[in-house]
């Protein structure tokens, strides 16, 4: 079986800066594979890449074996791929439900249809209370809450999340572990950019370690955890230790 | 998934898909209405019909201008280009060819809406000012090329002529303003119904969404350039509606005023000052800016000509001081939240 999102040589320059060098790697359709690297290793570049909204300088990105390098975000968006936004991007002037409806609108033209299907996702996310606030009005952990919701509604086969954890208390990264965790059962393949390490560890079946735009390693979270030049990326190398 | 949480599930899946306007509000919007219908009937100078007509054309264009920048977030500052083909279009098939301008309405529409296209493909992919830059030079260049054209009459224009057989089929009504203040009000009824659908629609919902994010809705699928255009089209063949009963109204085409730039700014002050995305916004902005720039004219004279502006000016900085989505989004959003709904 081929795999779900098969990425190759991927590449990515601004002028002399290479933000993505040669990257490689496969996701299965059912698995979680999360993206780990120290700030500017190109883990967002990445996501752009394949999504569609940065045109690579070289490599092929696959989707269910079929070339999707650089097609347009919108297109790829409708061949099933969803994502999420580090930078978050709410619909502000729309309320909860209604930013919803937006996403489940990829699939019916039908305003009930994408209301009820807009509210599923909301129970989903857990962020029924909120349906009828403006989304300029959620704090950071429930507009994360919103962009996942929002992707969600789109039936996404794959979706690639951006930092879901970042910036949100504690308790309500337990809410989201389950959340993933739930998708995944649902058949939702995902591929997470993550910053908290114990998340990814619990969640990933496999990681990929960036570093400084290069692929560093790819594989089992214990093995990716223990491998020396990941270690060297997190805590730099230890070289003049006396 | 828990127990209260599918409870809440069934609670919100049977709320309404709208919300309904608070009692109030309806009974506002009848009363306008009951007004809107009798006014010839209270109001029977010709003055305040002619004031009236006025204010129902600009909130057609205003509206117009409320599709393309209040919805898809486009500012439009050409829209003056659809007014004047509206007018044109009616005008040159009637004194030309004798067509009937209801056939010069679609006609105006639809060269309205090829415009939008032409104009929109190019400029909508750009981000940022160079729509509102392109469509303001882009409107300055069809007024010169409308001035300099001797077909249609070049500077001086062309004067509809005049018939005064069959006034329906021919649209001119020379005893009365009462059948153009109805086929003004029929014409902001439809128009203003097909933007309240329009609101409620996928590509309603499309266009506010990739105004708020344009990323954000590209990434549910929206294909953003073509969605923009759309705006556009929709936009142009509603200012050229207004542009077709302008003409035939005050049966005389003037380039230096049908194309100005002026048109293309008052519809957006309007619409700024009443409340831009709003529906009702684009009506009360012109019922506010009409009458002001009317009476400003009687009261001062030809001496007083841009006292009108600089009053438009002070209404759009008080605007921007308390709330930079005018006059009506307060109600709208107090109605939309449902915040004080049980």
């Amino acid at each position: 079986m081929s795999p779900l999102l098969d990425v190759s040589g991927l590449t990515k320059r601004y002028g002399g800066v290479t933000a993505n060098a040669d990257i490689v790697f496969d996701v299965n359709e059912g698995e979680i594979v999360g993206i780990i690297g120290p700030n500017g290793a190109g883990k967002s570049t990445l996501f752009d890449l394949i999504t569609g909204f940065q045109q690579p300088d070289g490599g092929r990105v696959l989707l269910d074996g079929h070339d999707i390098t650089g097609l347009r975000p919108d297109r790829i968006s409708r061949l099933g791929v969803a994502r999420t936004f580090q930078k978050l991007k709410p619909f502000i002037d729309l309320t909860v439900t209604e930013n919803v409806i937006v996403g489940a609108l990829a699939h019916t033209s039908d305003m009930k249809t994408a209301r009820d299907r807009a509210l599923e996702s909301l129970a989903f996310v857990d962020l029924l209370e909120k349906r009828n606030n403006f989304a300029r009005e959620l704090s950071t952990g429930q507009r994360k809450r919103l962009e996942l919701a929002r992707a969600l509604a789109m039936s996404p086969r794959l979706i690639l999340m951006d930092e879901v954890t970042g910036g949100v208390d504690q308790r309500s990264i337990v809410g989201l572990i389950a959340l993933v965790l739930e998708l995944k059962q649902r058949g939702v393949t995902v591929v997470m950019i993550e910053h908290n390490m114990q998340v990814i560890m619990r969640l990933a079946d496999r990681i990929l370690a960036l570093h400084a735009g290069r692929p560093i390693a790819f594989g089992a979270p214990e093995q990716v955890r223990s491998e020396p030049a990941v270690v060297d990326a997190y805590l730099g190398t230890v070289t003049d230790a006396a | 998934m828990s127990g209260s949480r599918t409870d809440m599930l069934k609670t919100a899946r049977a709320e309404p898909l709208w919300p309904r306007p608070p009692l109030w509000v309806s009974a506002l919007g009848a009363a306008a209405l009951a007004l809107l219908i009798a006014y010839p009937f209270i109001f029977t100078t010709s003055f305040s019909q002619h004031l009236m007509i006025l204010i129902l054309l600009y909130a057609l264009m205003a509206q117009s201008w409320n599709v393309v920048a209040g919805l898809s977030g486009q500012i439009s500052l050409g829209q003056a280009i659809f007014f004047g083909i509206g007018a044109y279009s009616s005008t040159v098939l009637f004194a030309k060819y004798g067509v009937t301008p209801w056939v010069g309405l679609m006609v105006g529409m639809l060269l309205s809406a090829l415009a939008a296209v032409a104009i929109g493909v190019p400029t909508l992919r750009l981000r940022g000012h160079y729509f509102a830059i392109a469509t303001l030079l882009i409107g300055s260049g069809v007024q010169i090329v409308f001035q300099r054209w001797d077909w249609v009459g070049a500077a001086s224009g062309l004067y509809v002529p005049i018939e005064r057989a069959s006034p329906w089929f021919y649209l001119q009504f020379h005893t009365s303003k009462v059948p153009y203040y109805y086929l003004a009000l029929g014409a902001v009824a439809i128009g203003y119904l097909v933007v309240w659908k329009l609101r409620r629609s996928r590509l309603g919902f499309r266009l506010q969404a990739l105004r708020d994010e344009p990323d954000a809705a590209a990434s549910l699928g929206i294909a953003i350039a073509r969605h923009k255009v759309l705006a556009f089209m929709i936009s142009a063949a509603m200012m050229s509606v207004a542009g077709t009963f302008y003409a035939q109204y005050v049966l005389v085409l003037d380039p230096e005023r049908l194309f100005s730039a002026e048109i293309s700014i008052i519809v957006l002050l309007m619409t700024v000052l009443g409340g831009s995305g709003t529906l009702w916004g684009p009506a009360l902005g012109a019922a506010i800016l009409v009458p002001l720039s009317e009476y400003s004219r009687i009261w001062f004279g030809g001496t007083g000509r841009t006292i009108d502006l600089i009053l438009y000016g002070i209404l759009i900085l008080l605007v921007c001081m308390w709330r930079t989505s005018g006059i009506l989004s307060l109600l709208e959003e107090r109605i939309r939240r449902r915040a004080e709904m049980p």
